[in-house]
């Protein structure tokens, strides 16, 4: 009877490298294939053969890596987005926004969300915060890209699209904004858009779409959730996927100064 | 033709690399350079192409801009690959001595047939290949314009980079969330107004700038669409291509304006206006704000 002999680690990877499926996940040429070595060309390899490489080019100008010209910020409001996007899917499991007068289901969730749920007090003030965070992170991008003149051509239109996504994302926090149903978000929201009720001759009817209602009440509630957690996030990553194509093909970053 | 078959003149290598040498030239060039001359060398000894001049052999016809072939060469033609010109003159992979004109010829087993235009059938058992041959004419090369520049690898320069920012900014707002409850307050009441009421943060310049202005001027007018609006035509209204600090006085003065305007609007409604949104002092009669 021959001897069962138990593969060396290395020659376990090197049989898994070998099969079918791990050759289906990672095309030719990823560094997963064959291992990876410090070369100029596995390098370059390590991000063309990634999914990364609708996001980043091979190579980039050098400048781009200081710190002081971008400081992150792009990058960290897109960080913030895709925390908020994980802990608001969370979130999600414990939470009905219903609020029908006496029994305001979305009041006593958030309570339990607080008390009960595993880990919900921390993944609530997670979202909480991250989410004045990405409003202040997106606005400093604005502010960042201003002062380096990168809209300038040919990013002219990349710019816009931010400001549509300043926007989008004032939205996603206002809406967000009512949801836990205390006082401090139906107050808020109310004074919120009551300030964008004085358009001139669509006021009325302005309040009316946007609260579902003539005062914030639980059709005001559904019609912020689904906002919230459905259609802006939508059309945001729609924003956001063409924002970031654009920044690839009006060729990267911008600069130096 | 591989490197190590190319016969070398050893004496003419020794001669030219001390040579180069002495004269301080870089090792490497100097080692190419006495290579380059003992290959001539070595090739006149065995009464081929007697003197050839390098550059214009290895590029007969890259050279867009023809400075490297010599004056001698038998007409001002653009070095480009031009059929009719080449036509007269040996075309070959090989040498083509271009810079002599007088023993150009002198050649004959180099010569290549002129081309005759037509297509040459394959030959029989050959076994079958997509060819694609193409002439260029010069204009149709397409130079490159951009610079290459500084660049550097995005892995693992950027990706590194990013990744630690990303984790500063997620430890950070982790330990913040571990310490600060975010509020909660009591049930909503429709019939209970809490005083003062404020909309989130980002709203409460506007807020701010509705006790100054008529709510049709600052609500909606004014504030979200203007700065909106003006924000987006931004680019195409500032035509300055310059992007050093220096030549945009106006655009920067303009938008440190606004920012500056925003933030102490905001600053004003979040920290200065207490009971009734009348003003109070933080220090005095404490902060009436929440996020």
């Amino acid at each position: 009877m021959a001897k069962l002999k138990l593969p060396t680690p290395s020659e376990a990877l090197d049989r898994v490298r070998e099969t079918e499926v791990w050759k289906s996940i990672f095309r030719p040429g990823s560094i997963f294939r064959r291992g990876y070595r410090d070369t100029s060309r596995d390098r370059a390899l390590a991000t063309m053969n990634n999914v990364l490489y609708h996001l980043h080019p091979v190579k980039m100008k050098r400048h781009g890596l200081k710190l002081t010209y971008t400081f992150c910020l792009g990058g960290l409001s897109f960080f913030l987005f895709i925390l908020l996007t994980i802990t608001g899917i969370y979130l999600m499991f414990f939470y009905r926004p219903a609020a029908e007068l006496g029994s305001a289901q979305a009041y006593t969730d958030m309570q339990n969300i607080r008390t009960s749920v595993f880990f919900g007090d921390l993944v609530r003030n997670l979202h909480r915060w991250g989410a004045h965070l990405m409003v202040f992170s997106v606005t400093l991008h604005m502010a960042r890209v201003f002062y380096t003149g990168s809209y300038k051509p040919p990013r002219e239109f990349n710019w816009v699209v931010g400001v549509l996504l300043l926007f989008l994302t004032l939205g996603l926090s206002f809406t967000g904004y009512l949801l836990p149903w205390d006082q401090l978000a139906v107050w808020a929201v109310t004074v919120g858009t009551s300030l964008a009720g004085y358009s001139p001759l669509i006021a009325k009817q302005a309040n009316f779409l946007l609260l579902g209602g003539v005062i914030v009440g639980p059709d005001t509630l559904l019609r912020w959730y689904v906002l919230h957690v459905l259609a802006l996030p939508f059309v945001l990553v729609i924003f956001l996927s063409v924002h970031f194509w654009r920044i690839r093909k009006d060729g990267g970053i911008s600069g130096p100064l | 033709m591989a490197r190590d078959d190319t016969p070398l003149d050893q004496e003419t290598f020794d001669r030219v690399l001390a040579e180069e040498l002495g004269k301080g030239v870089d090792r490497r060039v100097a080692e190419g350079r006495a290579r380059s001359a003992a290959v001539r060398a070595a090739r006149a000894k065995s009464g081929e192409a007697p003197s050839v001049t390098p550059v214009a052999a290895a590029t007969p016809a890259g050279d867009g801009d023809g400075g490297a072939a010599p004056a001698a060469a038998p007409s001002p033609a653009p070095a480009a690959a031009v059929p009719a010109a080449v036509a007269a003159a040996p075309v070959a992979a090989a040498p083509v001595p271009v810079g002599a004109p007088a023993a150009t010829l002198t050649a004959p087993e180099r010569q290549a047939p002129p081309p005759s235009g037509n297509v040459p059938e394959p030959k029989k058992g050959a076994p079958e290949k997509h060819r694609l041959l193409a002439l260029v004419p010069p204009e149709g090369i397409q130079r490159v314009e951009r610079e290459q520049g500084d660049r550097i690898n995005v892995w693992p320069h950027l990706l590194i980079e990013e990744f630690v920012a990303m984790m500063i900014v997620l430890a950070a707002l982790t330990i913040f969330a571990t310490f600060v409850n975010a509020p909660l307050r009591e049930l909503a009441n429709p019939n209970l107004t809490p005083n003062p009421s404020k909309a989130p943060w980002y709203f409460l310049g506007l807020q701010e700038l509705l006790r100054y202005f008529h709510p049709m001027v600052a609500g909606v007018l004014f504030a979200p669409t203007l700065v909106l609006l003006a924000l987006a035509v931004a680019p195409f209204v500032d035509r300055n291509p310059s992007i050093k600090p220096g030549d945009r006085k106006i655009a920067i003065t303009l938008f440190t304006m606004l920012i500056m305007f925003g933030a102490v609007l905001t600053i004003i409604g979040s920290f200065f206006r207490g009971t009734g949104y009348n003003w109070v002092w933080p220090w005095a009669q404490g902060v009436f704000f929440e996020l």
